[in-house]
C-alpha cells in the first residue's frame, strides 16, 4: 500500500507552533519534539518518514534526535495503524494463565504477527508487558477497551464483533 | 581561577575550582576505571564504573560528574568500592556478547582491561547481549562497522558525533535492555548527516565500532603507534599511524586525546585518507625518457644526467633560465633545501610552490599592513571568540578540525558568527548571519561594512591613534562605498552589511578567519588589506581572540613560505634585495647568489612557453591540474628542454618529464611541518620506503653535490639547526624541543616559548598601516555570451588533484567522481536535470561534468571542484593575476553551461 504523503497538514501544524516555542532564528526549541510529534500523528495516524524529514529540515531539530525519541516511546508508531489496536498481553501473571495461547489464536485469526497491521487497515496487533489488571489474566485491550479471563474460543468471538459485519463500531 | 584544596585518598590535591575529579585524577596518574568517560564530552554518569566515596557523605558518587570543591575528600579505592565495581562490570558482560579470542579490540580494549582488574565473571547474571542477526546502520555501508554484540551502551558514540563533529548522526534507538546505536531510520551513515570522521570509532572503548578495513589485520600487540602530523590540511592534526610490525603496512590511523591542536580529533581525510601510501602505483625507481617511454635506471645514472643537463643550460643561456617548483607537502628541511638549492647552485631566485595559488595575497596584503602574513590568533583561540566572521573560507571542508572549534563554540553559545560566503556552506546553517555575496565583491562588502562602522561611531579610536597610520587616506576610498553601493554589487541587502558591521565592531573581540574565497582573485591583495583595515579600524587584532586569521591550504604552505621557497625571499621573508640580508646568506651559504627577485609559478609557465625558461625541476607539484588555465601550463611544460619532476607517483606533470625522481611519502621519513598557526611540528617515518625512493631533500642533496656544492647533512635535524640559525623567527626551534608539543613562531631564542598571538603592543613592522581599497570588478565579468561565474574549490573527502585522496578506498567510494553545482533556478532554465552530464565551457576551454542541483548555489553562480581530471576546473578558469601578490583568479571566471548533444 504506497500512497504519496502530503505535507499540507504537517506544515498547518509546523505554522501553528507560538512564538514562545521558536528560537530567535525562527527553528523550533528541541524541547517542544514530543507535543510536535504528538500533533503529527494525531493528523497522520502515525509518524510518516517523510513528514519527519521535513519537520527536520524545517525545524533544525536533527533526524537522529527525532528518531531517538520516537523508538523510545511506545506512542509513536512509524508505521500506519489499523483501525482498532489490539494489545495481548505477555505480562507473568497471563503468560502463566495461557497467555501465548491467545497471542497465537489472534495472530492465526488476524494473518499477521505481532507489530503487524492487517491488510484492510481495521487490526493492529501488539503485545505488551502488562496491561495492570493481573487478575484478570489472561487480559486482552482493545482499544481503550479490557477483556479478560479470556479463553481461545472469546477472543475469537470478539475479534468477529470488531469485523465490519460485527455489531462494534 | 582560583585553586581549592581537596583530598584524594588522605593525600593532599589543589585543583581549579570546578574542575573535573575525574579528569583531574587521571591527570595525576590516580588510577579510577571509567567506561563512558571521554575528556571531550559532557559527562553522563552511564557506566558507574568510575564511582568513589566522600568523606561525610552516604554512599557512592560517579567521580566523572563530580567537580572540585573547597574541602573535598574522596577515596577511590576500597573493598567496598571494588565490589561495586565488580557486579557493575558483570552486569555489564551480561549485555556484552564477550569474544575476545577473535576480537580485534583485544587488548586495546576498557571493558576487556577492568574485567581482568575485577575479576569479573562473565557468566555471573544470565546474558541478553543483543544478537547482532539482523543487521545494523553499517552492515551494507562503508568503512565503519558496528557490532551491535560487543556495544555496552556507554553513549560515547552519539555523544562525541553531537558534541564534537556536531553532525548527530547517530542516536540510541528504543529503550532499556534493548538499546542500540543507529543512525535515524537505520539508513547508511553515508546517507545520514555523517562526515566519516571516525571519532565514534576512536572513542569507543569495546570493540563494537571498528573501521572495517582493518578488521583481522592486526591486534594492538602487533601494532606499532607513530605518532606523525596529518599530511593534508593546514590544521596540522597529531596523527597516530598503527602499522603492522610485520607486515609493515598501515593498518589504521588513531588519535590521542588531550594532544594539541586537534584533541585526537581528524577529519575523514585523516582518519582514511593515507591508502596511497601502499600503492602498487607508487614511483620505486627513477625513470629515464626515452623517446614516447620511460624506461628504469638507477640513482646514479639519473642524477647523473640531472646534473649535467641543469649545468649545461646554465652554461648556455644563464642561471636565470633555470627554475624550481618547491612543494607545500613536503617538509620544511626539504623545502629549505630546494630553495638553497636553487638559488645557489642554480644561482637564480626563481624558485616558487603552490602558495601563490592560495596565499600569495595574503602575504603580499598582511606584510604590508601588519608585517608578516601569517594566522595572527592561535586555533585553540576560536573556541572562546566571542565573535567570528567567516569570510571565503568553507572552514568545515576546507580545515575540517577546526570547523569543528567553531561549531563548538556556537553551539555552546560563546560565539556569534557572521559568514560571508557565495555559497551555502555548512556553516551558514549556524551562523547568526549569511550574506551570500556575489563572487569578487568582497571589497565593496568590506568597505560597505567600514563605512557604516565609521557612519556609527563604532571605530576604536584609541588603537587608531596610538598603533596605526595612514588612517585619513584609506577613509577616503571608504567614503565612496555606502552599503547601498555594496548592495548593488555584492547582491548582500544594505541592512544586512550595517547589521554585520554593528555585530563585529560591538563584539568585545572578533576575528576575521578566511581562506581561498578571499586570496584568490585578482583584487586577493586588496581584499586581504580591506579585513586587515577592518580589524584595525575597531582595534580588533594583536591581542587574544582577536584578529586576521588567514587558513593556510597545504599542511605545509605556511612552513613552504617561511623557508623561503618564494622568489622574492630569503627563508624567513628575508628580502633578496636588501643587500644586508644578501650579504649574510652568500656567507652562510658561502655561494654567490643573485640578488634578483625571480619569477613566480604562472610567470615561470609563461618563460617556458617563450622559451626564456628551459630547464625546470619540480618537486612534489601537480601543475598541470592544479595551475589556472591548463592547456597553457601544458604547452609551457612539453615546451621545454628539460624537465625533472619528482614525486609519489607519475602524476599528469611526470607524464611530461624528461627525467622522473621517486620520493618518499610523510609516512617514510622524518621531518617537520608548519601548521596555519606557525605551529613547528614533527611527522615521522612509520614505514618502510617503497623500492628506492628516498627523502627530497636527500634527492636534492646529491644533486647538489654533482654538480659541486659540498653539502653534507646527517639528518633532518641538522638541517634545521642550519635553518635556525640564518631564520630569526625559527631561532630557537630545534628537534629536541618540538618531540612533544610544536612550537610556534616567532621563537627567536632557545629559551623563547613560541608566540600563541602575533602583533600584541606593537605591529610586526611598527605602526600597522591602513591601506585606501578602491573596488574593483573581477577580471571577467559574465556576458551574454557566457552568463554564468564559475568559482572553484575542495570538499571534504578530496585533496586538490586527487592524487592521494582519490587512491583511498574509503574517499573514493564516498565520492568517486565530481560534479557542477548550480542553482535549480539556473538548471531549469537550461532544462537540466538532476545527475545529467552537461558541457561547461569558459573562453578558454571546455569540459563534460554531471550536475548536481542544489540550492547552496546562489543564481548565477556555479561551482567545481578541481580534484578530478575527468573535469578539470582549471581548463576553464582564467590565469588573470593579481598585479601584486600574482595569485591568479581561481574563484571567478565566466563560463556557460550547455545540454549535451545526443
Ligand atoms: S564518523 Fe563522525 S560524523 Fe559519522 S557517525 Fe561517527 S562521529 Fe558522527
Ligand atoms: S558503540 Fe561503542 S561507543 Fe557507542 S555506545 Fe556502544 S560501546 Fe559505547
Ligand atoms: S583537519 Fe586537516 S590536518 Fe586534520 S585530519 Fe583533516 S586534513 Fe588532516
Ligand atoms: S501480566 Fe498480564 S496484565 Fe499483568
Ligand atoms: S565514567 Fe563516570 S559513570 Fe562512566
Amino acid at each position: 500500500m504506497i500512497t504519496t504523503i502530503d505535507l499540507e497538514p504537517v506544515n498547518k501544524i509546523l505554522a501553528q507552533i507560538e512564538l514562545s516555542e521558536k528560537l530567535t532564528n525562527g527553528k523550533i526549541k528541541p524541547a517542544y519534539l514530543i507535543p510536535l510529534l504528538q500533533d503529527i500523528q494525531d493528523e497522520y495516524g502515525y509518524l510518516p518518514r517523510k513528514v519527519l524529514e521535513h519537520v527536520s529540515t524545517i525545524s533544525g531539530i536533527p533526524l537522529s534526535r527525532i528518531f531517538g525519541v520516537i523508538t523510545f516511546y511506545e506512542q509513536f508508531y512509524m508505521e500506519p495503524q489499523g483501525k482498532h489496536t489490539i494489545k495481548c498481553c505477555r505480562g507473568t501473571a497471563c503468560h502463566v494463565k495461557n497467555g501465548q495461547k491467545i497471542s497465537d489464536t489472534i495472530s492465526e485469526i488476524l494473518g499477521i504477527a505481532e507489530g503487524e497491521t492487517t491488510e484492510d487497515g481495521l487490526f493492529t496487533f501488539e503485545t505488551v508487558a502488562c496491561l495492570g489488571t493481573c487478575f484478570l489474566a489472561p487480559v486482552v485491550m482493545i482499544d481503550d477497551q479490557y477483556f479478560g479471563n479470556l479463553t481461545n474460543s472469546e477472543i475469537t468471538k470478539i475479534i468477529n464483533k470488531y469485523s465490519p459485519k460485527g455489531d462494534m463500531p | 581561577m582560583s585553586i581549592v584544596n581537596i583530598k584524594i585518598n588522605g593525600k593532599d590535591h589543589q585543583p581549579e575550582i570546578g574542575e573535573n575529579i575525574l579528569k583531574y585524577a587521571l591527570d595525576q596518574g590516580i588510577h579510577i576505571p571509567n567506561l563512558c568517560y571521554d575528556s571531550r564530552l559532557t559527562p553522563s554518569g552511564a557506566c558507574r564504573m568510575c564511582i568513589v566515596q566522600i568523606e561525610g557523605r552516604p554512599g557512592v558518587h560517579t567521580a566523572c560528574t563530580m567537580t572540585a570543591a573547597e574541602g573535598l575528600s574522596i577515596i577511590t579505592d576500597n573493598k567496598e568500592i571494588r565490589a561495586l565495581r565488580k557486579s557493575t562490570l558483570e552486569l555489564i558482560l551480561s549485555e556484552h556478547k564477550t569474544n575476545c579470542t577473535s576480537c580485534d579490540r583485544e587488548g586495546a580494549c576498557q571493558l576487556q582491561d577492568y574485567a581482568y582488574e575485577y575479576g569479573a565473571a562473565e557468566d555471573k547474571f544470565p546474558s541478553i547481549a543483543a544478537t547482532g542477526d539482523s543487521g545494523n546502520y553499517t552492515a551494507e555501508g562503508i568503512a565503519i562497522g558496528y557490532d551491535v554484540e560487543k556495544c555496552i551502551r556507554c553513549m560515547r558514540c552519539v555523544k562525541i558525533c553531537a558534541e564534537v563533529q556536531h553532525c548527530e548522526a547517530l542516536t540510541f534507538q528504543g529503550r532499556s535492555g534493548e538499546v542500540l546505536v543507529t543512525t535515524p531510520f537505520n539508513m547508511l551513515l553515508t546517507d545520514s548527516s555523517c562526515e566519516m570522521c571516525g571519532q565514534c570509532l576512536d572513542t569507543c572503548p569495546t570493540g563494537a565500532l571498528y573501521e572495517k578495513s582493518a578488521l583481522g589485520k592486526g591486534r594492538v600487540r602487533s601494532l606499532k603507534k607513530t605518532r606523525t602530523t596529518c599530511l593534508y590540511c593546514g590544521v596540522g592534526c597529531q596523527l597516530d599511524l598503527n602499522v603492522h610490525r610485520e607486515s609493515g603496512k598501515l593498518v589504521k590511523v588513531t588519535g590521542e586525546t588531550g594532544i594539541i591542536p586537534n584533541d585526537g580529533n581528524t577529519c575523514v581525510k585523516g582518519r582514511f585518507g593515507f591508502d596511497f601510501i601502499h600503492r602498487e602505483e607508487r614511483l620505486t625507481t627513477p625513470l629515464i625518457r626515452e623517446g614516447d617511454a620511460f624506461r628504469e635506471a638507477d640513482w646514479e645514472e639519473a642524477l647523473e644526467l640531472v646534473a649535467r643537463r641543469f649545468s649545461e643550460i646554465k652554461k648556455e643561456s644563464g642561471s636565470d633560465s633555470l627554475a624550481g617548483l618547491s612543494s607545500a607537502k613536503s617538509g620544511n628541511e626539504d623545502n629549505y633545501i630546494m630553495q638553497k638549492f636553487v638559488r645557489s647552485v642554480l644561482g637564480t631566485n626563481n624558485v616558487d610552490h603552490c602558495a601563490r595559488l592560495c596565499h600569495a595575497s595574503t602575504v603580499a596584503g598582511l606584510a604590508r599592513a601588519f608585517g608578516s602574513g601569517a594566522m595572527t590568533n592561535s586555533i585553540d583561540e576560536l573556541e572562546n571568540t566571542p565573535l567570528i566572521f567567516v569570510i571565503g573560507s568553507n572552514t568545515t571542508e576546507c580545515h575540517p578540525v577546526m570547523g569543528i572549534k567553531i561549531r563548538k563554540a556556537v553551539a555552546e553559545g560563546r560565539t556569534k558568527l557572521i559568514v560571508a560566503d557565495p555559497r551555502r556552506i555548512s556553516l551558514t546553517d549556524i551562523a547568526h548571519l549569511h550574506m551570500q555575496q556575489k563572487p569578487g565583491s568582497d571589497v565593496a562588502l568590506i568597505n560597505a561594512m567600514m563605512y557604516t562602522i565609521l557612519d556609527e561611531k563604532l571605530s576604536d579610536e584609541k588603537f587608531i591613534k596610538e598603533r596605526t597610520e595612514n588612517f585619513e587616506v584609506f577613509i577616503e576610498a571608504v567614503k565612496n562605498c555606502p552599503p547601498e553601493f555594496a548592495e548593488k554589487v555584492s547582491g548582500v541587502k544594505a541592512e544586512d552589511i550595517r547589521k554585520a558591521a554593528r555585530m563585529y565592531a560591538s563584539a568585545e573581540s572578533a576575528s576575521i578567519v578566511y581562506s581561498m574565497g578571499i586570496t584568490q582573485h585578482t583584487t586577493g591583495t586588496d581584499n586581504v588589506l580591506s579585513l586587515a583595515n577592518l580589524a584595525m579600524l575597531t582595534g580588533n587584532v594583536g591581542k587574544p581572540y582577536s584578529g586576521v586569521n588567514p587558513l593556510r591550504g597545504q599542511n605545509n604552505v605556511q612552513g613552504a613560505c617561511d623557508m623561503g621557497a618564494l622568489p622574492n625571499v630569503y627563508p624567513g621573508y628575508q628580502k633578496v634585495v636588501e643587500p644586508e640580508i644578501h650579504k649574510k646568506f652568500e656567507k652562510g651559504w658561502n655561494a654567490k647568489l643573485s640578488d634578483k627577485v625571480g619569477l613566480t609559478v604562472v610567470e615561470i609557465m609563461e618563460g617556458a612557453r617563450k622559451k626564456e625558461v628551459r630547464g625546470l625541476y619540480v618537486v612534489g607539484e601537480n601543475p598541470v591540474l592544479s595551475d589556472p588555465d591548463s592547456n597553457e601550463v601544458f604547452e609551457g611544460l612539453k615546451n621545454l628542454d628539460f624537465l625533472v619532476v619528482q614525486d609519489l607517483f607519475l602524476t599528469e606533470t611526470a607524464e611530461l618529464a624528461d627525467v622522473v625522481l621517486p620520493a618518499c611519502s610523510f609516512a617514510e621519513r622524518d621531518g617537520t611541518f608548519t601548521n596555519t598557526e606557525r605551529r613547528v611540528q614533527k611527522y615521522r617515518r612509520a614505514v618502510n620506503a617503497p623500492g628506492i625512493s628516498k627523502p627530497d631533500w636527500e634527492i636534492i642533496c646529491s644533486i647538489a653535490n654533482k654538480m659541486g656544492a659540498p653539502w653534507a647533512y646527517f639528518d633532518v635535524s641538522e638541517i634545521m639547526k642550519e635553518i635556525a640559525s640564518l631564520t630569526p623567527i625559527y631561532g630557537g626551534i630545534s628537534y629536541g624541543r618540538i618531540d612533544d608539543v610544536g612550537l610556534q613562531w616567532p621563537c627567536t631564542g632557545t629559551d623563547h616559548p613560541g608566540t600563541k598571538v602575533l602583533h600584541q603592543g606593537k605591529f610586526a613592522r611598527g605602526l600597522g598601516k591602513f591601506h585606501p581599497v578602491n573596488f574593483l570588478a573581477q577580471k571577467e565579468l559574465p556576458d551574454h555570451e557566457y552568463p554564468l561565474i564559475l568559482t572553484t574549490g575542495r570538499m571534504l573527502q578530496h585533496w586538490h588533484t586527487g592524487t592521494m585522496t582519490r587512491k583511498s578506498k574509503v574517499l573514493d567510494e564516498i565520492v568517486p567522481i565530481g560534479y557542477l553545482e548550480i542553482n535549480p533556478a539556473d538548471a531549469g532554465k537550461l532544462g537540466i536535470e538532476k545527475g545529467e552530464e552537461v558541457s561547461v565551457s569558459s573562453r578558454r576551454g571546455r569540459i563534460r561534468v554531471g550536475v548536481n542541483i542544489t540550492e547552496k548555489m546562489a543564481e548565477g553562480v556555479v561551482f567545481l571542484t578541481f580534484h578530478f581530471k575527468e573535469s578539470p576546473a582549471n581548463a576553464l578558469t582564467i590565469a588573470a593575476l593579481d598585479p601584486l601578490a600574482k595569485i591568479p583568479e581561481f574563484k571567478a571566471c565566466a563560463v556557460k553551461v550547455g545540454k549535451l548533444s545526443r
